[in-house]
């Protein structure tokens, strides 16, 4: 293996070189390591099934193992619906490497599968030709998610659920109100618990969780906390990040309109990623023995960023420490996940070589988890004759991604509390060729003449933010196409047509028409029901997807249906990315109809359930999906639907009673606000 | 301190060591291995932990082990299968693929079979309704709303 390679590898092959990397064979079974992690999306399923092609195997034939530091390769983050254009490609060369130094599947499986355990771990993957693409089998097909069995059947499957022998319970005491410092901390002596202190870090290990739970609450009673940093008026968010100093993110500037005909601004709120669990980690430190590494269980979505961030903050080196992934709960983007592992690691300092898995409270996962930015944007048009002729889009909002390692910070949350702390530094936004994060879709895909774009991402803020599901372009996407319809209709024009007048992209214009007529466009409607569309291609550079909705207002907004339509290029798993595309629509009715983070001056208050609702079962509209068929390659689903299900309901809203609703969400008060607005 | 409490759990007779107010999804999930009741809220207001108290769907956060040891018996997401055949719900649930994280549908699973038992066959809007105390966040309810009718529906 030490010929030059004869054909370009894949980015994520390059990085991780090695076939024991990726493949093992335990037991007579092909095991797969990814360093994608599933995150309830099912993307172990779809490499499964890309995976079983690659290597000319049936699906039941190979399993997925867990993300790990040690052993595995390093695929960066599980994020921005990336993980089949970044995995797949890396999966199916090593399968095209396995074949050509096995000849292949012939014969029976069992020795094909002797044959690849023969293979040297060393193999060089970017020094074979790979054998020929092999035929799809498994890909294209709606196979069952792997996970599910063990999921609806009660098993044990989340990090959550480990027990392994000796296992201790920790609990964190989080400080009242952010920015707060503990001033002093009561002497305690909770039976069956050890107390863990470490500057404004307090917490709790026990053997028994209900001791711990109760030593917890007590704990809370015997902290004095400092005053905390003072939160905006959120009654006014729009102007408070518009005030203050900002970094200007210049994305386009063509000239923009020299006039203006038409403007308008539109607001989101902090939203939480409310995950139905709370976030947990389990960590276990090392009795001291060369060779005893600190293990860090997470359901992070980047285990290599988390262990290098806990390796710094903690002054170890990156070998010194082992993350693997477990699954939990339903991720968004960046949540406590991080965080939570590190408040185990914590823990587990204090009591070497026994396991200690850290579970957040309801309310700490609600108040102290990662915030997706609330966020404004004003939009200028210039419309001549009936067509737009200039186009303006300025953008406030915090950062969008304050991940461990950003900003050269380990940037969890924890390091920040310690004695000698590590300050978790103001998000900032992932680069604008990754998609940015305040301007992410804040370039129109229409053809609207010169155009300027501009985001001024806030630069400082007593709440923490940072990547969920879609980032800025949901507020983008939200004010470029409500603009779209306000435009449409002072031209007097339907949004449909005025929309495909302004389309030249031919697969944008299909997913558009295919939205109307499956959503029923044009058709009539009863009383206060209204019909609304939205569009966009995700990141400018994946995902075409077009919303229609439908809905009912009377004392507030029912969304009574759904129909999306989407171009994700080549499918892997049908009814799972259709999954991921009304769990996207669903997820974002939620947003738009329901959600706001609650505080006063000094502490969130939307700290439960009942005080951050969320989409319940009767509110659910029904969602209808179509997939484009194409043989393009693959771009993500899972953030496609968010921009374009808010648009299309807030239009729905205005063709149902003639009022623009232009901040979100569209409650029962935002409805009469504007209608008070027009009058 | 901590007196034993005996409770019948999926039709079996058990005995635990733990205090009368221990939750029973602590009880559950730590004394005796069942992990399929989840934790969501500890506030009773997300359905992740929903159990069968005497056929009706309760959280395990909010019930005290000692009024399950005075119930006639907690069935979990576990014993919701016979003889290692799976409910009709879960079945409904896997064949549409009714979930995503998943970490909600055994809660749901639990409330699901005890509307079956007092509705075999429920409308979507009787699913809807039964299932206004489950939370979902991936958004997979109207699938899951779905797998129950077809539950109900099945012969």
């Amino acid at each position: 293996m030490t010929s030059a390679p004869l054909v370009s590898a894949p980015p994520h092959i390059a990085a991780n070189p090695s076939l024991g990397t990726w493949l093992s064979v335990v037991d007579g079974v092909v095991v797969v390591h990814v360093g994608k992690v599933e995150l309830g999306q099912g993307i172990l399923t779809a490499l499964a099934q890309v995976a079983a092609d690659a290597l000319g195997l049936p699906v039941a034939a190979v399993r997925m193992r867990a993300a790990h530091t040690a052993d595995g390769p390093d695929e960066g983050l599980t994020a921005g619906s990336l993980s089949v254009l970044q995995a797949g490609p890396a999966l199916r060369h090593v399968g095209a490497v396995v074949r050509a130094l096995t000849d292949g599947p012939r014969g029976d499986l069992t020795s094909y599968v002797a044959r690849i355990a023969q293979l040297d771990p060393a193999t060089d993957l970017c020094a074979v030709t790979p054998a020929p693409a092999a035929p799809a089998a498994a890909v294209g097909h709606s196979e069952p998610r792997l996970d599910l069995p063990d999921k609806v059947l009660g098993r044990s499957r989340y990090l959550a659920d480990l027990r392994p022998d000796g296992l201790l319970h920790g609990r964190v005491l989080r400080p009242v109100t952010p920015g707060a410092t503990l001033l002093a901390l009561a002497a305690l002596d909770p039976p069956g618990v050890e107390v863990v202190r470490d500057g404004s870090f307090v917490g709790v290990v026990g053997a028994r969780e209900a001791d711990v739970d109760v030593a917890l609450s007590r704990l809370a009673g015997a902290a004095t906390w400092s005053d905390g940093a003072e939160l905006p008026d959120e009654d006014d968010l729009s102007a408070w990040l518009r005030a203050g100093a900002h970094e200007e993110i210049a994305v386009l500037d063509e000239g923009g309109p020299v006039a203006s005909t038409h403007r308008a601004s539109y607001f989101k709120p902090f939203l939480a990623h409310a995950s139905i669990a709370p976030s947990c980690g389990m960590a276990r430190w090392p009795t001291g023995p060369i060779g005893d590494r600190l293990h860090v269980w997470s359901h992070s979505q980047g285990i290599h960023a988390l262990r290098d961030a806990i390796a710094a903050a903690l002054g170890l080196s990156d070998e010194g420490v082992t993350v693997e992934h477990v699954e939990n709960a339903g991720c968004y983007g960046h949540n406590a996940a991080d965080d939570a592992a590190f408040d185990a690691v914590l823990l587990a300092r204090s009591v070497p070589g026994r396991p200690v898995l850290l579970r957040w409270s309801r309310s700490d996962e609600l108040t102290w988890g990662p915030l997706s930015s609330a966020m404004t944007a004003t939009l200028a048009a210039n419309m001549v004759d009936g067509r737009i002729g200039g186009w303006s889009h300025d953008v406030w909002s915090l950062g969008h991604s304050s991940r461990p390692g950003y900003s050269g910070a380990p940037g969890i949350l924890a390091a920040g509390h310690l004695r000698v702390p590590s300050p978790v530094p103001p998000p900032t936004d992932p680069p604008l060729a990754a998609g940015g994060g305040t301007t992410r879709n804040s370039v129109p895909i229409y053809t609207v003449g010169p155009r300027r774009v501009t985001g001024h991402r806030r630069t400082s803020t007593p709440l923490r933010t940072s990547a969920m599901r879609a980032l800025g372009a949901y507020l983008n996407v939200f004010a470029i196409e409500s603009f779209m319809d306000e435009l449409a209709l002072s031209a007097g024009v339907d949004p449909v047509a005025f929309r495909l007048a302004h389309l030249g992209d031919p697969r944008a214009a299909h997913v558009v028409r295919r939205a109307a007529d499956l959503g029923g466009w044009g058709r009539t409607l009863p009383d206060q029901s209204g019909r609304g569309i939205g569009f966009a291609r995700y990141k400018d550079e994946g995902a075409w997807c077009a919303v229609v909705a439908e809905v009912a207002v009377d004392h507030e907004v029912h969304v009574r249906r759904l129909t999306v339509v989407a171009d994700i290029g080549q499918v892997v798993n049908p009814d799972g990315a259709r999954n991921q595309l009304e769990g996207g629509a669903t997820q974002a009715t939620s947003w738009t109809t329901t959600e706001r983070v609650r505080f006063d001056r000094l502490r969130l208050t939307s700290d439960d359930w009942e005080t951050y609702p969320i989409l319940g079962f009767a509110a659910a509209p029904p969602v209808s999906v179509e997939l484009v068929d194409s043989t393009a390659p693959s771009v993500g689903a899972g953030e496609a639907a968010q921009g374009p299900t808010a648009a299309a309901i807030a239009n729905a809203v205005h063709h149902a009673l003639g009022v623009r609703v232009r901040d979100l969400p569209l409650t029962t008060d935002a409805v009469v606000r504007a209608i008070e607005a027009t009058r | 301190m901590r007196p034993s409490i005996r409770l019948s759990v999926n039709g079996e007779s058990v005995e635990v060591a733990a205090r009368e107010d221990t939750p029973l999804l602590t009880v559950l999930r730590n004394e005796l291995g069942l992990v399929g009741s989840r934790f969501g809220c500890g506030q009773g207001l997300c359905g992740a932990c929903f159990v069968l108290l005497d056929g009706v769907a309760v959280p395990a956060c909010q019930t005290p082990v000692s009024q399950a040891s005075a119930s006639s018996g907690v069935v979990t997401v576990e014993g919701l299968s016979q003889c290692g055949t799976p409910h009709a719900v879960q079945t409904a649930i896997l064949d549409g693929q009714a979930a995503q994280c998943g970490f909600c549908i055994s809660g749901i699973a639990v409330r699901a079979a005890a509307l079956l038992t007092t509705n075999p066959s429920p409308s979507a809007e009787e699913v809807a309704g039964a299932l206004e105390r489950n939370l979902c966040r991936c958004g997979v309810h109207r699938r899951i709303i779905d797998a129950v009718v077809a539950a109900g529906s099945a012969p």
